[in-house]
This record gives structure tokens, sequence and C-alpha cells, in this order.
């Protein structure tokens, strides 16, 4: 997931009555030899290139250029074909360390602020009364097929010089290009059609009672939203958090135009895309840190695997 | 809709304060005043601190996250409190805006101003100063180097979802039938979505390596594999126009696992009771799933493919970090908008691209208000 990707889109996978559960109860004709080797073929062809990359970064130099990855599996318990210099050069000399923080400082917030402004705004649209409610929706909904490379351009140009249309300013100078700060309302602004969408729909869908005798017992709307629809919320919002940060984390094009590729604020999607074009032959390095860019989404994609898969058929978090 | 049953139509008055008297309210002015002062200097002064360059890097990493994640819940509670501090007639009709504002300020900014912004760009020159008519847009539909990119667009928009959803479709169909293992099966499939195109990138570039004779032995698996048949290394990515395919490979590779995700979790909803009468009627496994769940799973699947037509026309990176596309003729729309906005410094052709994208995707946003409707309508 990157920046062409757009972020998932809502499908909505009704549940019907009497669906089956991920568990047959052996009512279909479960597969024989042919269902399983085809599987496992497709399977191994899917993880050859991040075989490929895992083995050629554990390798020294000069075994990388002259034999194929492939060659260790005849000897693979040879201590002198398997090294882990690349992952030390690659981290000091290569700045992936300062970029692995730099990622970090832009994913975290990046994260967490459209989440919370579009949870916010997706309590309003749900259970607020307000003039306008249906057309600010489906404006917000509306936008979320605006291509982010559209966006791109006058956005640098209005943090590089504020913002006038038709000769009148409406934005100021706020020197926002090359801040975190920039980066993190760039992604924001990506990342909330979507988060407003899926967020409204499921907090649309919560039960209007427990709503409607919390506010007889006296709670005000910011109680409310605080102390019972975040913690009912919880699915929901993490499943959208985990893809925002994977599409935070990998992407590229938003992290270059607004933070730009000084190695002091460059981040590890950068990085890596700077050492591909300037060191095209050092593949133990560019292999070590494309693993080291490919680590903590990896944890984050196995570790949060459930909610993934859930934000993935988003609309029946309905439920 | 269900939710204005609980909205502040009812909104009871029966926690009506006591008006305010006229020193506490001055004092509450000078206090909110005082609040908001202190916190424009700490942010000025925070903001001085996370540009500085020679500061401990760690440090001001962890002072912007913390900054970032902080900053966005004060603002609201901030906020909030303020309308508390209004008087009571005015509050509940203030704080919905309180709610959604923050994100409707933020969209017009990010994303309804630039849209306009690019519209007028295009019509203007390449420094976006004179306005030259249409153009640009000729420039669009002419330029052999942009007519290639469409070509190459098109070819991206057809093939890389028809594929990723075929085996995508196939492969949930069979991961279905596991005894066990599916869950596993599947993740395996899926890993690469967490992958980001430039690790794609250089992961492919190591299957599709080359070196001509003379510049060291061949590591690309794809030229081990000919070697290994006794044939000659190829420069796979120089092939015009196959090397068009073999980039295609890529977000096949990445996207497959999307398709079989959604395409399985719709399969698993197929009411049991219909695939057994199925069965009991003498329909065969391959006729039960093309008469059965294709039509069942049907919407679905149009969905993800508008998806990934979407996510093709788009698509940038892959080809981007991949080289020159000029030489190897690997252009495609996308990418050419960001060479004229920043190699070859003009606005105006690339704002043209970009307005040809959206009017791209213009029919897809028709679509998806109409289906919001809908469903807004069964709610």
């Amino acid at each position: 997931m990157s920046d062409t990707i757009e972020r998932p889109p809502v499908v909505s996978v009704a549940p019907a009555p009497g669906a089956r559960g991920s568990v047959g109860v052996g009512e279909v004709r479960k597969g024989g030899w042919f269902v399983r080797i085809t599987i496992l073929i497709v399977v191994l062809i899917w993880l050859i290139p991040t075989v490929g990359v895992l083995i050629t970064s554990f390798r020294p130099a000069d075994l990388v250029n002259t034999t194929g990855w492939w060659t260790v599996f005849a000897h693979p318990f040879r201590i002198a074909s398997w090294t882990l210099d690349n992952y030390r050069v690659a981290l000091d000399a290569g700045g992936l360390k300062n970029a692995f923080m730099n990622s970090l400082a832009v994913s975290i917030p990046a994260t967490v602020i459209p989440i919370t402004i579009a949870a916010f705004a997706a309590y309003a649209f749900s259970w607020m009364e307000f003039r306008g409610r249906f057309i600010l929706f489906v404006a917000v909904v509306a936008l979320l097929v605006v291509p982010l490379q559209m966006a791109v351009i006058p956005i640098l140009r209005m943090f590089v010089s504020g913002a006038s249309f038709f000769g009148i300013r409406t934005f100021p100078d706020l020197d926002l290009n090359g801040t975190f700060l920039g980066v993190w309302l760039a992604h924001t602004g990506f990342g909330l059609p979507l988060a407003v969408y899926l967020l409204r729909n499921y907090i649309g869908s919560l039960p209007s009672s427990i709503i409607e005798s919390a506010r007889m017992d006296g709670a005000d709307h910011f109680t409310i939203f605080w102390r019972l629809i975040v913690p009912l919320s919880v699915p929901a919002l993490a499943a959208f958090a985990i893809f925002q940060f994977l599409w935070v984390w990998n992407d590229l094009l938003v992290a270059y135009v607004f933070l730009g590729g000084t190695r002091n604020v460059q981040v590890l999607t950068l990085a890596l895309a700077g050492l591909n074009g300037s060191r095209g032959e050092t593949w133990q390095l560019l292999t070590a840190a494309a693993f080291i860019s490919m680590a903590l989404p990896l944890v984050v994609f196995f570790s949060l695997q459930k909610y993934f898969v859930r934000g993935l058929t988003a609309g029946s978090v309905k439920g | 809709m269900s939710a204005s049953t609980g909205g502040p139509g009812v909104e009871a008055e029966t926690f009506e304060e006591a008006p305010l008297s006229g020193s506490a309210l001055i004092l509450r002015i000078a206090a909110t005043i005082v609040v908001a002062v202190g916190v424009a200097y700490l942010l000025s002064e925070t903001f001085g601190f996370l540009r500085s360059r020679d500061a401990n890097r760690a440090l001001v990493v962890l002072v912007a996250i913390v900054v970032g994640v902080g900053g966005v819940f004060f603002l609201f509670w901030g906020m909030n409190t303020l309308v508390d501090w209004m008087p009571a007639r005015f509050r509940e009709h203030v704080r919905p805006y309180v709610f959604v504002g923050p994100a409707l300020v933020i969209l017009s900014i990010f994303l309804v101003y630039p849209v306009i912004n690019t519209i007028l760009l295009s019509f203007k020159d390449s420094r976006g100063q004179n306005y030259v008519g249409l153009q640009n847009f000729k420039f669009v539909f002419t330029d052999g180097s942009m007519l290639r990119s469409i070509r190459n667009t098109l070819g991206w928009m057809v093939l890389v979802p028809a594929v990723a959803v075929s085996i995508g479709l196939a492969f949930a169909t069979l991961a279905d039938r596991l005894r066990r293992g599916e869950a596993l099966a599947k993740s395996m499939i899926f890993l690469p979505m967490a992958i980001s195109f430039a690790g794609a990138a250089i992961t492919f570039r190591l299957i599709y390596s080359f070196r001509p004779q003379g510049f060291g032995s061949n590591i690309g698996l794809l030229n081990g594999v000919m070697l290994g048949l006794g044939q000659q290394p190829v420069a796979w990515l120089q092939q015009q126009p196959w090397n068009n395919l073999y980039l295609m490979v890529i977000m096949v590779w990445m996207q497959t696992g999307f398709a079989m995700v959604v395409l399985s979790a719709a399969i698993k909803a197929v009411p049991d009771e219909i695939l057994e009468a199925a069965r009991i009627d003498g329909a065969s496994e391959f006729q039960v799933f093309r008469r059965v769940i294709i039509p069942s799973i049907l919407p679905t699947i149009v969905v993800v493919t508008t998806y990934m037509v979407i996510n093709a026309l788009k698509v940038f990176d892959i080809v981007f970090v991949m080289g020159n596309t000029e030489t190897s003729g690997t252009e495609v729309v996308a990418e050419r908008m960001i060479y004229w906005f920043f190699i070859g410094a003009n606005s105006g052709r690339g704002a043209a691209i970009a307005v040809v994208l959206f009017v791209a995707v213009i029919p897809v946003m028709i679509a998806n208000v109409r289906r919001f409707r809908e469903e807004e309508s069964i709610r």
C-alpha cells in the first residue's frame, strides 16, 4: 500500500443468516490433494520475492554479486555465507536508523490525529442534530475519490507561500513545508473521508438506547463520546488505525513532497528510494534496508491481523 | 435515520446554571485569553525546536509524537470547554460544529481547495501565470509520450484487476476447502499488502535483474532460471512492450491478497442451505461455484474490481522507482503528472493531467454517493 494505492474501499459483505463460520461443519466436501497442492504452489510463488530479499540481506557482498540467492540452499549451514554486516551498514552509514525514527514521528501522529478528528465528526453526524448534516456528510463521502496526486501540488504551494484565490489571500503563509506538522495535516486530510465514512457507519449503528439513557443521566455529548462511544468502537477504531498506519508508513509521495528528502528528516521509504537509485548494484544493502522498512508493518500486520481483515470487510462492522 | 431519535431535539433544559455575575464573566474571559496566549507560545516554541537541525534526533522524534498525539486531544477538549462556558442558550447549537468543525476545515483546505486550484492551473502556462486556454489539454492528448502513457494505463486498468481478482477468487474458493491452515495460507498471500512500493520495487528488481555478458554473473531469479534451462539471459525490463506486463506483475502480487480476503469473506457469507440444496439436486462442485457462489457474491466482485481499477488508474510508484520510463516505454498517466510537476517544471501540463485523472474517476464518485443514499434509505 502506498501513494497510488487508495485506502481500502467500503465493501458490504452482509453476513446472511446461517452464514458459515470459518470452520465448516462438515457440510462441504473438503478438498483433496488437488486443492492442497494448488494452494501450496500459489503460496510458494507468492513467498519467493520476500524470501529472496530476506536471504540476500544476510549474505556477504561478494557472494551476493557472484551467485544467486537461491544457491544458499545447496549449503545452508556454511557459516561464511551468512553475515549481519549489511544491517549494521544500512542502519548507520545508510541513514536508516534516523529514517526509522522519522517514520515513527510521522506515522504515529498521522494515525492518531485523523482518527480522533474523524471519530468526533462521525459521532456528530450520527447522534447530534444540526443544520446541513446530511449535505455535509455526503460532501465528505464524495471527497473519497479526489486523487491524492491532484491535491499535492496546491497544498505544497500553500505551505510554501500561503494561498490566494483570484488575488484574495485566503490562507496565511505558515511555513509548514518540511515540518512534521505539515505532513501530519496532509495525511490527515487525505485519510479523513474514508475514516469519517467508516466510523459513522459503525458509530451510527450503535444502539440508540445506550446513548439516550446516558443523556437521561445527565451526561453531555463530550462525556458520552469519551466514556461510551470510544470504548464501544474499539474494533472499528483499531481496524482503521492499522490501515492508516500502514498507509502512512509505506507512503512515499506525501513524505517526499511535504517533508523532503534531506537526510535529517527523510522517512524510510525515501531513504529506500534513495538507496535504490544511487546504489543500484549494492544489493546486500538494498535488501537489508528493504527488510528494515518491512519489519514494523509485518509485525503490525501479524499481531493485529484479526482487526485488519475485519477492516477490509468493513461495512460488515456494522454488525 | 435512527440517529435523530437520540439527538438534542429532546434537549433538556434542566441543567441550566445560574447566570454568571459580571466579575466572574470577566475573570473567565481573562483566563481564556491567558490560556490561549500561553498555549500559542508553547506551541511556537515546540515547533521551533522540532525544526532545529542540530537537536538530538531521538528527542525531536519523541517530542513530535507527544505533541502530535496530545495536541489533537487537547484541541477537542479545549473547544468543548469553551463551549461549556457559553450561555446555555447557544451551547447545544454550537457544539455539533465543534465536533465536525476540524474535519470540515481540514477537508476544505486539503481536498476542496486543491481541486479548484488544480483546475485553474490546468488552463495556465508552465509557471501558472497566464491563461493559455486548452493548450495543456491538447498536449495531453497529442504528445507521443502522453499517448503511450494513456495506452499503458488502460492496460494496467484492465489487466491488473482482471488477474488479481481471478487469482484472488480462485484462491479464496480453494482455501475455503482446506481442512486446516486456511488462515495461514491466506495471510501468506496477503503479506505483500503490508509492504511499501519502494520495498516491493527492490524485491522485484532482485527477480528481474539482468547483467550483460562481461558485467558479472546474473543474480536475478528469472535469469537464473533461463540459464538453468540453457537459454540466454534476458534484459526483462527493457523488452518493449512486454516490460509493462512485468511491472504489472508487481501490482498483482501486492493486490491479490486484498481481493482474496474480501472475496473470501463474501464466499463464507453465502448461506449453507442454498449450497446444500444445489448439491442435493446433483450439481457438481464447479456448477455450484458458477451457478450459486458467483451470482451471490457478484456485488462484492464488482466493488473489489472497481476499487482495483481506480488503483490501477492512479498507479505511480511502481513505474517511477523502476527507472527511466521514457526510454523503456513504461510511462503511466499519474507518473507523467509527477514528472511534469517536478522534473519537467510545467505546472500547467501537470495540472491538466491531474484534471484528466479526476474526470476519469467522477463516474465512480457518482456511483459511490448513489450507493450511500441507497444504504441510507435502508437504515
